[in-house]
């Protein structure tokens, strides 16, 4: 069984910023937008080592995605920066018709996304965003969960052509992916194997998960811990090829059950491999203040609700 | 470079396109399409520099057009035909099923000429001053060309992209308002009372111009007008007064005209008063 640990946190924009920044040094044609939250984005780096490829558009979303989506069509690798609220709701039509439809290589950078924005409250604690995004035909939506999968995927997207949502957040939070990583899209990350229950993870949630998985061996139950970063194209294959064997399964995200990845898996299992589930997520409501932990606990996205959902899951596959 | 006589016979040609077209769909948007008949056959014709048998996405080394009030598509798919971008016949298709001509332009079929999607009002102005932006980043001299309805000026992104193309000198765009006065419920005076819009422009930091669409050497005059200007600090913006339904008596004027297509008679009566100067495309049926 593999051992995950951290020595530092980190929080997942500043894995945004310096994939962004190495990018920059490394393709002229990688061009920045931000609307006012350049430092929130992590995103002064590259703007002081590429000022001519770096794009103050102020508060007017709607407008940068509309510049997003006509310098990729001059050739340009276009990344828009801002929240994640207002890389999504904010803009869905212009995102829909002028980057989605119209297949603009342009890549959709969103932080602060989800419960643990924290204090901010639920104004900007946007829980949508994958389900609006996932919807749209040509987009890809990926989730990464700690800073070096954050960097790396920042960097993996550059090179896939089409539109892509790339969603991190605020907090630092442990990292415990290994910083050469290569980073596939779509391609499930099988963190570790197990027998009894399978837990699909995205985000933050990831390294929740890897803490249940800790308490639930110690229990003497053997999980196999999936990381999907890749909400859309989902590894549908990987995910019913681990249920196959373990015949059960919970998935993890920060964000609501609609619309979500567990709404994502339940789909493919639905339709190919009927299996017990259960889900944590935000149960159709909207967030609050708080500090991200206690938000996490409250909205019941931490360990320890995973700990309970995998027994409440493993009762369902005896039964 | 075509003569006035040979701009204005693609003129007729073209507004006798739209109403074909929209008749047989039955379906589709003549009076702004008929309105802007001047204004698509002086700017494919001869202000844009580019290679109608050659059309690349990026349009990186020659000028590139953007339409924002993607409605006026009959106008659009016209022009772009007789100018070569894609076989005249091809207008047959227009809304039906499996055509590349969709009701509102689409780049998913991949119909040359078409670089971004519109419908959905009010983007077209960030798109184009995106795509002005990467001619800049990429030392590229030509210019980018965009037309807006003013009935989509309610839109607030053209103005957030107004305030932005003045801020960072995007001086080699110009865009066009097709001032008709027109939008679907009624007058733009009555709905959103503007009719200040070169005031408007002005103090956003434009430079303006002001224009008859439905004259074609005044079209012609002034887009060279607004060409010599370019560099300047400036974007630029010609407004254009136009007659919707311009050139079919019962059209005209009238924003009843919108998005409703002729019956048999009224197309008999649009085409008697534009008569065919280039050869009228064959109808679906016939072929």
């Amino acid at each position: 069984m593999s051992e995950f640990t951290y020595t530092e946190k980190k929080d997942t924009r500043s894995g945004f910023g310096a994939g962004l920044l190495e990018l920059g040094r490394k393709n002229p044609e990688i061009v920045a937008l931000c609307a006012d939250l350049t430092g929130s984005l992590k995103m002064d780096a590259f703007k002081k080592e590429f000022p001519e490829r770096f794009i103050q558009v102020g508060i007017a979303e709607a407008n940068m995605m509309g510049l997003a989506a006509g310098l990729a069509t001059g050739g340009k690798i276009p990344f828009t920066g801002t929240f994640a609220n207002f890389s999504t709701g904010r803009v869905y039509d212009q995102i829909r018709q002028s980057i989605a439809y119209s297949e603009k290589n342009v890549k959709i950078c969103a932080s602060h996304a989800g419960l643990t924005l924290g204090e901010d409250g639920a104004t900007h604690q946007i829980l949508e965003d994958i389900g609006m995004m996932k919807m749209l035909p040509n987009m890809t939506v990926i989730n990464p969960c700690d800073y070096n999968q954050t960097k790396a995927a920042t960097i993996a997207i550059a090179e896939h052509e089409g539109p892509v949502y790339l969603r991190f957040g605020r907090p630092k939070w442990p990292v415990f992916t290994d910083p050469d990583q290569k980073f596939e899209i779509g391609k499930a990350w099988i963190m570790q194997q197990g027998t009894d229950v399978t837990i699909v993870c995205t985000g933050h949630l990831v390294w929740n998960s890897v803490v249940a998985a800790k308490r639930l061996a110690e229990k003497g139950i053997s999980v196999e811990l999936i990381n999907i970063h890749t909400i859309k194209p989902l590894d549908e294959r990987a995910i019913i090829r681990s249920v196959m064997k373990t015949g059960a399964i919970v998935t993890a995200e920060e964000h609501q059950r609609n619309g979500g990845l567990g709404e994502s898996v339940s789909s493919v299992l639905a339709r190919n491999h009927p299996s017990p589930m259960e889900m944590i997520a935000v149960d159709d409501r909207f967030g609050e203040s708080g500090k991200p932990e206690d938000l996490l606990i409250k909205y019941k996205l931490a360990p320890e609700d995973i700990v309970l959902a995998v027994e409440k899951v493993l009762e369902k596959k005896k039964a | 470079m075509k003569t006035i006589q040979e701009l204005q016979d693609i003129t007729t040609q073209i507004r006798r396109d739209i109403v074909r077209m929209v008749h047989a769909a039955q379906s589709g948007h003549p009076g702004g399409s008929l309105g802007c008949a001047e204004f698509f056959t002086a700017l494919y014709f001869n202000i844009m520099d580019y290679d109608p048998s050659d059309f690349r996405m990026d349009g990186i080394g020659e000028d590139v057009f953007i339409l924002s009030n993607g409605h006026v598509s009959p106008v659009f798919y016209s022009t772009m035909a007789r100018a070569g971008i894609f076989e005249v016949a091809e207008l047959n298709t227009f809304r039906k099923i499996n055509s590349r001509l969709q009701g509102h332009p689409a780049t998913e079929e991949g119909l040359p000429g078409i670089r971004v999607a519109s419908g959905s009002l009010g983007q077209g102005l960030s798109v184009a001053a995106g795509l002005a932006l990467s001619k800049k980043l990429n030392n590229d001299d030509k210019i980018v060309y965009a037309l807006l309805g003013d009935g989509e000026l309610e839109e607030g992104q053209n103005w957030e992209a107004i305030m932005f193309a003045a801020h960072n000198k995007i001086d080699n765009l110009i865009v066009t308002v097709d001032f008709n006065q027109q939008q679907i419920d009624g007058s733009t005076v009555d709905i959103m009372g503007f009719n200040d819009l070169t005031d408007k422009f002005k103090v956003f930091g434009w430079e303006v111009l002001e224009m008859n669409g439905n004259n074609i050497q005044d079209v012609l005059d002034t887009m060279n007008k607004a060409k010599s200007k370019l560099g300047n600090g400036k974007p630029i913006v010609l407004i254009m007064t136009t007659e919707m339904g311009h050139g079919v008596d019962f059209m005209m004027g009238s924003h009843e005209w919108h998005g409703i297509a002729p019956n048999d008679e009224q197309l008999r009566s649009a085409l008697a008063q534009n008569k065919e100067t280039l050869g009228d495309y064959p109808l679906l049926e016939t072929i």
